[in-house]
């Protein structure tokens, strides 16, 4: 039970790592001044996420890891976020569809877990919840606009969506660890949210007059570790300085 | 907002609680000088223990928030300056914070210094709705979003169509 505790830990605080790392590498990058701040802010959100889930993380285990030893001394194959959030910042159009998909996922998800019977998950359920809504605005705007855009807007964006979608399928996954604690009422039943998801996606694309994939195959790997070949990539310039100088500090 | 308990039985243990709460109290947003920690819903609550040692039980208002560090070494040193040796500064998440936690006496301090405050009352807004946000210098409805995200976590950037000044908006979380 602590063990599943601790992996269930682990999966969403390597999810908000990975994932602000990744929008971290917009900054100075983005189309316009405004939306490099506002890329950049959401990582800072999602670093605030991670560093209370690691921390959290590191007290179950009880073997005195801690926040930066648990994201920054593990390797590719020890990490299990969503394969979703290491694709690459590609184009904004990709970095904006990853955003929304798994805004409008993980917003239903901390709704989910603020009725946990673990109350520290529920209380970081609580804040990232009011986080994950506007992340998800943001990102719902720019689907809009960009599909809703000039022609090369809407079909770089149909790119992205018809890429990522394949990547979809993994936040629904209930394997053991999830399962065994849903049934104590810790964890979220993610499948069950699905539907609720399809309904945002639906709503939004259709805003834009763009088209849901009807793609059924999906891609899947991330919570037991096995990445795509890109999370490696994502791993080294965020653990360069822990690793060249073990335990170095500001 | 801030709650205040004291667990000393000594005669003036009432006065000490309100002078380190006072303390506590005092200290700053050091990205929105204009209003404390207490105004800004920050402040959760404030004991004194018979030893003397203080315990500021504090919440973040984003999860993300850099100022969050400045506020422990502010009330730290607030504290000390108060008298107060021994001071330990808790961060609790639950209740989440709230932008509604935030009195009207902050919201006028806000506007006054350039800051729009939250409107409405967290929750309330669906996925495209937009607030109709007061331009803070000459009061025009006619504003218009630049961004969700401005200077801080907390704000998001917004221009004035009819004075041209482009302003901060406090967010509603």
């Amino acid at each position: 039970m602590a063990n599943d505790l601790f992996t269930y830990t682990m999966r969403l605080a390597d999810d908000a790592a990975i994932l602000s790392q990744r929008l971290a590498g917009w900054c100075g990058h983005a189309s316009h001044l405004e939306e490099d701040i506002a890329l950049t802010n959401i990582a800072l959100d999602q670093i605030g996420c991670a560093r209370l889930l690691y921390a959290y993380a590191g007290e179950i285990e009880g073997k005195g890891r801690d926040e930066d030893a648990l994201c920054f001394n593990r390797n590719e194959r020890e990490f299990t976020n969503l394969l979703l959030l290491e694709q690459p910042n590609d184009d904004f159009a990709y970095a904006i569809v990853r955003q929304f998909f798994y805004s409008a996922y993980v917003l239903l998800f901390w709704q989910a877990l603020k009725s946990s019977k673990d109350e520290r998950l529920a209380g970081i359920a609580a804040k990232a919840e009011k986080e994950a809504a506007y992340h998800l605005r943001h990102s719902a705007e720019w689907v809009v606009r960009l599909g809703d855009g000039t022609e090369e807007s809407r079909s770089r964006i149909e790119e992205a969506i018809e890429f990522l979608w394949m990547y979809t399928g993994e936040m629904f996954e209930m394997d053991e660890v999830a399962t065994a604690l849903a049934e104590q009422g810790i964890a979220v039943d993610a499948a069950a949210i699905k539907p609720a998801w399809n309904k945002s996606i639906n709503e939004v694309f259709a805003r834009a007059d763009l088209s849901v994939p009807t793609g059924t195959w999906m891609q899947t790997g991330g919570r037991n570790g096995e990445h795509s070949e890109h999370l490696g990539h994502v791993l080294a310039p965020m653990q360069y300085l822990q690793r060249a100088y073990p335990g170095l500090v500001w | 907002m801030a709650r205040a308990s004291a667990h000393l039985a000594t005669p003036n243990a009432s006065d000490l609680l309100e002078k380190a709460r006072a303390a506590a109290a005092s200290v700053v947003d050091p990205e929105i000088p204009v209003i404390t920690i207490e105004e800004l819903g920050v402040l959760r609550d404030v004991a004194v223990e018979a030893d003397g040692s203080v315990t500021v039980t504090i919440t973040p208002t984003y999860t993300g928030c850099p100022a969050m560090t400045v506020f422990v070494m502010d009330i730290e040193v607030a504290l000390d300056e108060a008298g107060f040796e021994q001071v330990r500064v808790e961060t609790v998440l639950s209740p989440a914070w709230t932008s509604d936690w935030m009195s009207e006496a902050a919201r006028e301090k806000l506007r006054a210094y350039g800051i729009a405050p939250p409107v409405g009352s967290a929750g309330s807004t669906g996925l495209f709705d937009k607030p109709d946000v007061a331009c803070p210098r000459c009061g025009s409805l006619k504003t218009e979003r630049i961004s969700e995200f401005g200077s801080t976590a907390c704000k998001a950037l917004y221009k004035c169509g009819s004075c041209h000044e482009p302003f901060d908006y406090f967010k509603c979380i």
